[in-house]
């Protein structure tokens, strides 16, 4: 069985909480007690009907204003796959809650309701997850029943978002007509519309092909820490550990080591269960090489034909998460693959509008939610490449030095 | 398994790895938080994996509330000395003598809450930066919105509504001193997960997860073991009981469900089976709609 990382995202009308409720309750991952909870829970508040959202607010903040803060993880599988979803609030700091959940997920689960067509929420959503890298998007066009079902309602709605998408970077884009409420097309095909012929939801699902989203072409070996046992069993026993960004290691092959720019030879591999023949992402595993060199946290084995770009200034795409506005003559902490080290922003060359898309250089300061193209200057030479082409080498973290709050995630460019 | 490709299983285990050895290089002292139960089981052997052939870098901390399942505290002993960890136990009945804490009074009185005290005293006697634990999102609603290194601060009191964004596979430790952080290598992890990587692994168990013999009572829907921490009340009744438990906490607050799993195949199929959570059975989560919250708030486990 497989596994899935998968992100929702809608408005808070467009019945996104009815959707997953339905699509938890229909792969049984309800349960009783769960679902009694939240129906006495509902009763108390006066909700009308049982409130599928109190399934997933469940912080106490949540459950007494009515709104979700937080991303929520919910898990639940199917005899084909195991599904990690990432349930992003509607509106409440969408940029910075979607751009956490979308940051490890494969699929992005779009849910807009038919009557409003094409939203600017929605075009949001979208360019979000695209800017992420998230290889595939499911359009649910929810609320069909209320349109009779009508194939030029969905296709209307269709039409508008390929148009917006032309716009966008993304490689695959489903639409499912659906009625989450009653459950046409989630589980089973709508007797209802006959003219759609794709699959329903939960079978989309199962069968994505996410084989091929991973890097498996440029080899890079982030170095977390290094094992020396103090064991007399092993006294010669020196192993990088870490876990494989991109690309496949193989015991036999040559590596260069950044920074020293020197090669070794791999004489093994160690998996979780013991020696392995290939490493690839996102294995954790230790590597043995013939030749002792001086290596450390923060460095990088790649191949010699295939290194990543080694530079102080960096091109990156920032999206602010802090409560207070960057502050650019400031000091940042910066993390980088298992780097940390300091950086300088030099300028925010503009702000980006992900609704129009309008790149705004008026100057105002970064605050929450919002998006920039900024140049940063770092204290040490990183091993980068660009988030397009790598998404573990190609992004960083912000830290307030004063807070330690983490106050920025970033996309190389 | 296809070409460069991972089973669920293995990608659960070696993003775990991933996070044992980020907090084992970001806090120069942690420890394992070790309650005999099966998801800190888990969360030993794979720690174990994490730095082999070394030894990893924590020892287990167990907070013994007294009122432990006997099996629990011989179970404990045997995995410290098995896997080869030096183990820390602090014990509740400490804090209460010295005055730290008081007891609950009632039929329904449990060491539950308390044992926060003495996890924060140990946790600032050891001078321990992380506490490591084998939490999961899928076992409860607040936990499901806990970050992976999660903050705590100098009061070991857990923020919900100010947790740092956690993105990619980078992760923030950086705290002030005097503060601390949690740190969940399971967090993505389900209940079945955890059984099915106990029987890949062959991981030794208490027995109190096995179906056997016991003397339990109903309470509140409860079944409860007889045991002298719990005094029957006027109108319950003891009565043997073919039993497993899901969840090994206290006696006063880990319900059993009848069972007849009595291997690990059976049990798993079990797991699948069920329609009530794990937590279902516990206690201590039903005081109120937000009660793991508010323990965790105040540095709970």
């Amino acid at each position: 069985m497989d596994l899935l990382r998968l992100i929702t995202c809608g408005n808070v009308d467009d019945g996104k909480s009815t959707l997953l409720g339905r699509l938890l309750y229909d792969t049984k991952s309800i349960f009783e007690d769960q679902w009694d909870a939240v129906q006495r829970a509902s009763e108390r508040r006066g909700d009308t009907g049982t409130n599928l959202a109190l399934l997933t607010d469940g912080l106490r903040a949540e459950r007494e204003q009515g709104i979700t803060i937080d991303v929520a993880y919910r898990y639940f599988a199917t005899p084909r796959r195991k599904f990690i979803m990432a349930d992003c609030p509607g509106h409440f700091q969408y940029t910075r809650n979607m751009v956490t959940g979308a940051s490890s997920a494969q699929l992005a689960l779009l849910v807009v309701d038919v009557r409003n067509g094409l939203t600017e929420q929605t075009c949001r959503h979208a360019f979000l997850a695209t800017l992420l890298r998230i290889k595939h998007l499911i359009v649910c066009v929810n609320k069909m029943d209320l349109v009779g079902f009508e194939q030029a309602a969905f296709d209307r709605v269709r039409e508008q978002f390929m148009a917006y998408a032309a716009r966008l970077d993304t490689a695959d884009i489903q639409f499912i007509p659906i009625s989450a409420l009653q459950g046409d097309n989630i589980v089973t095909k709508s007797a209802a519309m006959p003219w759609y012929e794709g699959a329903p939801l939960l079978y989309t699902l199962e069968t994505v092909y996410v084989r091929n989203d991973a890097n498996h072409v440029d080899p890079r070996f982030p170095v977390q820490t290094v094992i020396r046992p103090q064991d007399p069993a092993a006294p010669e026993f020196r192993g990088l550990a870490g876990q494989v960004a991109s690309g496949v290691f193989r015991p036999g092959e040559e590596v260069l080591h950044l920074p020293t720019g020197l090669t070794a030879r791999i004489t093994a591999i160690h998996g979780p269960a013991g020696p392995v023949a290939e490493a690839f992402y996102p294995m954790s595993v230790v590597i043995e090489l013939d030749r002792d060199l001086d290596i450390s946290r923060g460095e990088m084995l790649a191949r010699p034909n295939n290194q990543p770009t080694v530079g102080q200034d960096l091109d990156v795409l920032l999206c602010w998460l802090g409560t207070k506005p960057l502050e650019p003559a400031r000091r940042y902490v910066l993390r980088h693959t298992t780097c940390e080290t300091g950086c300088l922003i030099r300028e925010v060359r503009y702000k980006l509008d992900i609704t129009t898309l309008h790149r705004n250089q008026d100057g105002t300061p970064l605050t929450m939610n919002d998006l920039a193209r900024v140049s940063l200057h770092t204290a040490v030479p990183l091993f980068f490449d660009s988030y397009k082409q790598n998404r573990q080498t190609g992004s960083i973290l912000l830290v307030d030095e004063l807070t330690n709050a983490t106050v920025a995630a970033g996309m190389i460019r | 398994m296809f070409h460069l490709q991972l089973s669920q299983l293995d990608l659960l285990e070696h993003e775990a790895i991933h996070i044992i050895r980020e907090a084992a290089v970001q806090f120069p002292q942690a420890a394992i938080l070790f309650s005999g139960g099966k998801d800190s089981l888990v969360l030993a052997a794979v720690a174990r994996k994490a730095f082999a052939p070394a030894r990893p870098p924590f020892a287990l901390l167990h907070i013994d509330t007294g009122h432990n399942f006997p099996e629990t505290l011989i179970y404990r002993d045997q995995i410290a000395r098995d896997f080869g960890y030096r183990l820390h136990v602090r014990s509740v009945q400490d804090t209460l003598d010295a005055g730290r804490a008081a007891e609950e009074t009632g039929p329904n009185a449990s060491r539950n809450a308390i044992q926060t005290t003495t996890l924060l005293e140990a946790i600032a006697e050891l001078q321990l930066d992380a506490a490591l634990g084998g939490g999961r999102r899928d076992e409860e609603k607040a936990r499901a919105k806990e970050r992976i290194f999660s903050h705590r601060d100098a009061f070991g009191q857990w923020d919900p509504k100010n947790q740092r964004p956690e993105l990619w596979n980078l992760y923030n430790g950086r705290k002030k001193h005097g503060e601390h952080f949690r740190v969940f290598p399971l967090s993505n992890w389900t209940e079945l997960d955890v059984w099915a990587y106990i029987a890949r692994e062959q991981l030794p168990l208490p027995s109190l997860y096995f179906a056997h013999e016991r003397e339990v009572f109903l309470r509140q829907g409860t079944l409860l073991a007889v045991s002298p921490h719990l005094p029957l009340q006027p109108g319950e009744s003891a009565r043997r009981e073919r039993v497993r438990f899901r969840t090994v906490g206290d006696m006063t607050c880990t319900g059993a469900v009848r069972s007849a799993a009595a291997t690990l195949p059976e049990i798993i199929a079990e797991v699948a089976a069920a329609r009530q959570t794990e937590r279902g059975t516990r206690y201590d989560d039903r005081r109120s709609e937000t009660a793991m919250e508010d323990r965790k708030r105040q540095g709970y486990f």
